[in-house]
């Protein structure tokens, strides 16, 4: 082995990677929940399809995505493998244990956590990016020659989030991804060794407010058109008039 | 007062152990922790039996012998301190008490509570030194370091090497104890010309004995009798990094 491959399948350098990925993936979630937010703008989706068609199709966005493809893909491996080394490090384990004295559940339960976002993301995946990338959407059709031969996601997604059991599985997942990057945003900057007594606060807290807004936003998503809209996206005249009021900010 | 302990009792490294209750009669709340085990071996060795194997040596808190794993925590649940540190007081009369050893395949259990924790003196061996030169002796104050420097690298010296991280760790992770020694070291001047090798074979080392890696979770931390902090880790990855990238190490 090159020095290149002990550094990095070394127990610290396997939590580089892991750090590494992980960050990359947090800068993912921004772009992700940022361009999602066209969602709530009432518009039919026009501006939805026109984004997702240009996500779609644009040659440095579809560069990128292989490598959103390997952050993933490092990301979820080295978790495989440092899980099975760090049980095997423990060997025989212990009649009474009692971690919650010592330490946050979520730090403990990363493991748990990401694999209930893998579940939602294989779900995800095939429900959103594998229709919209290899078929089984409906057109957008109408009069513009320019864009009614685009994907109608956005339809897609609305009838998704019209299904109980879905919304359940986004709200669940959004809440777990919130908790994985509760510790994992801090995390991943002790990793890198990036503590400082001066910065490790503001560290801590940024991470904390990037958990919350960033799954509170995505989850804010499958509710709103579970509970408030029809199955066409349109706002039910009903709803509470703050959702009228924030979502005309769109 | 009266207690029940469940005991951890192996009758050596290749056979299998298992959980044994006893009752403890009369313990004083001044007594220490070890002071109770002492009592309960008493009691064994009048009936005939086999004591209770157990780690201990100063039974001041500086050697880091005692290592035992009290109610599911290190050293048991008072913080800062070591087992022989905690007295009986911390419990009351009519509790139930399990005592176990620190759980790591990289620590053998030898007989009963008492492990082998040679693979810490082996990390040690790896890249835990300074080089001292022949000659004359050195003027004590020859080299400057700055008080504020010393202190830091005084306060990861401090690190007893008792293990209590290891075992609290849910990774059985020795990264706070070998992040105490590689940043002790790489702090002061002593330590500068072994300061990339050493964090590259201390490392390397630690994998070797078949230790977690870190998650940051900070149980170590939490439990360490000495209070060595998590900053030490971060240090820790900073110079296996900078080593990493910088050494003329291609092996």
């Amino acid at each position: 082995m090159s020095w290149i491959t002990k550094t990095l399948t070394s127990s610290i350098g396997r939590k580089l990677i892991m750090s590494i990925s992980g960050l990359f993936l947090c800068t993912f979630l921004v772009v992700h929940v940022v361009g999602n937010l066209q969602l709530f703008k009432h518009d039919q989706g026009a501006a939805f399809n026109a984004y997702s068609h240009f996500m779609g199709t644009n040659p440095i966005i579809r560069t990128i995505e292989w490598v959103l493809v390997l952050g993933f893909g490092f990301h979820i491996y080295e978790a495989f493998a440092l899980v099975r080394r760090n049980k095997a490090a423990r060997g025989h384990g212990y009649a009474q244990w009692k971690a919650e004295q010592n330490s946050e559940w979520t730090s403990r339960n990363m493991g748990l956590l990401g694999t209930i976002i893998l579940i939602f993301l294989i779900v995800h995946l095939y429900n959103f990016f594998w229709r919209a990338r290899f078929g089984g959407l409906e057109k957008i059709g109408g009069d513009n020659p320019e864009i009614s031969d685009y994907d109608n996601l956005y339809l897609a997604v609305v009838s998704s989030f019209h299904i109980w059991w879905y919304v359940l599985l986004y709200v669940a997942a959004q809440i777990s991804l919130g908790y994985h990057l509760w510790h994992g945003f801090r995390s991943g900057f002790q990793t890198l060794g990036l503590n400082h007594r001066k910065y490790m606060p503001v560290i801590k807290y940024a991470g904390y407010v990037f958990s919350v807004v960033v799954s509170a936003a995505f989850a804010s998503m499958p509710l709103y058109f579970y509970l408030f809209t029809n199955e066409q996206g349109e706002l039910a005249a009903n709803a509470p008039s703050l959702i009228h009021a924030v979502t005309s900010a769109f | 007062m009266n207690l029940t302990l469940n005991v951890w009792r192996q009758p050596n490294r290749h056979t299998e152990g298992k959980m044994v209750e006893y009752k403890v009669k009369d313990i004083s709340p001044e007594m220490s922790f070890l002071e109770m085990l002492d009592v309960l071996n008493e009691d064994l060795l009048h009936a005939g039996k086999d004591p209770v194997a157990f780690d201990h040596d100063c039974r001041e808190g500086i050697c880091g012998s005692c290592d035992l794993f009290i109610n599911g925590r290190s050293h048991g649940p008072e913080k800062g301190t070591t087992t022989c540190q905690l007295h009986m007081r911390k419990f009351s009369d009519g509790d139930t008490i399990t005592i176990e050893p620190w759980r790591a395949n990289a620590f053998p259990v030898n007989k009963d509570l008492s492990v082998d924790r040679s693979a810490f003196d082996r990390i040690i061996q790896a890249g835990g030194y300074v080089s001292v030169n022949t000659g004359g002796v050195p003027d004590g104050n020859e080299i400057a370091i700055p008080k504020e420097i010393a202190d830091r690298a005084f306060e990861a010296a401090t690190c007893i090497a008792c293990g209590a991280c290891v075992a609290a760790c849910k990774n059985a992770s020795a990264m706070l104890f070998v992040s105490a020694k590689v940043s002790q070291l790489a702090l002061l001047p002593q330590g500068q010309p072994e300061r990339k090798t050493r964090v590259e074979n201390m490392v390397a080392q630690m994998d070797k004995e078949g230790f977690g890696a870190c998650s940051n979770i900070g149980s170590c931390a939490a439990e360490c009798p000495v209070g060595i902090s998590l900053e030490n880790i971060a240090i820790l990855n900073r110079e296996f990094i900078a080593a990493k990238a910088t050494s003329n190490n291609l092996a």
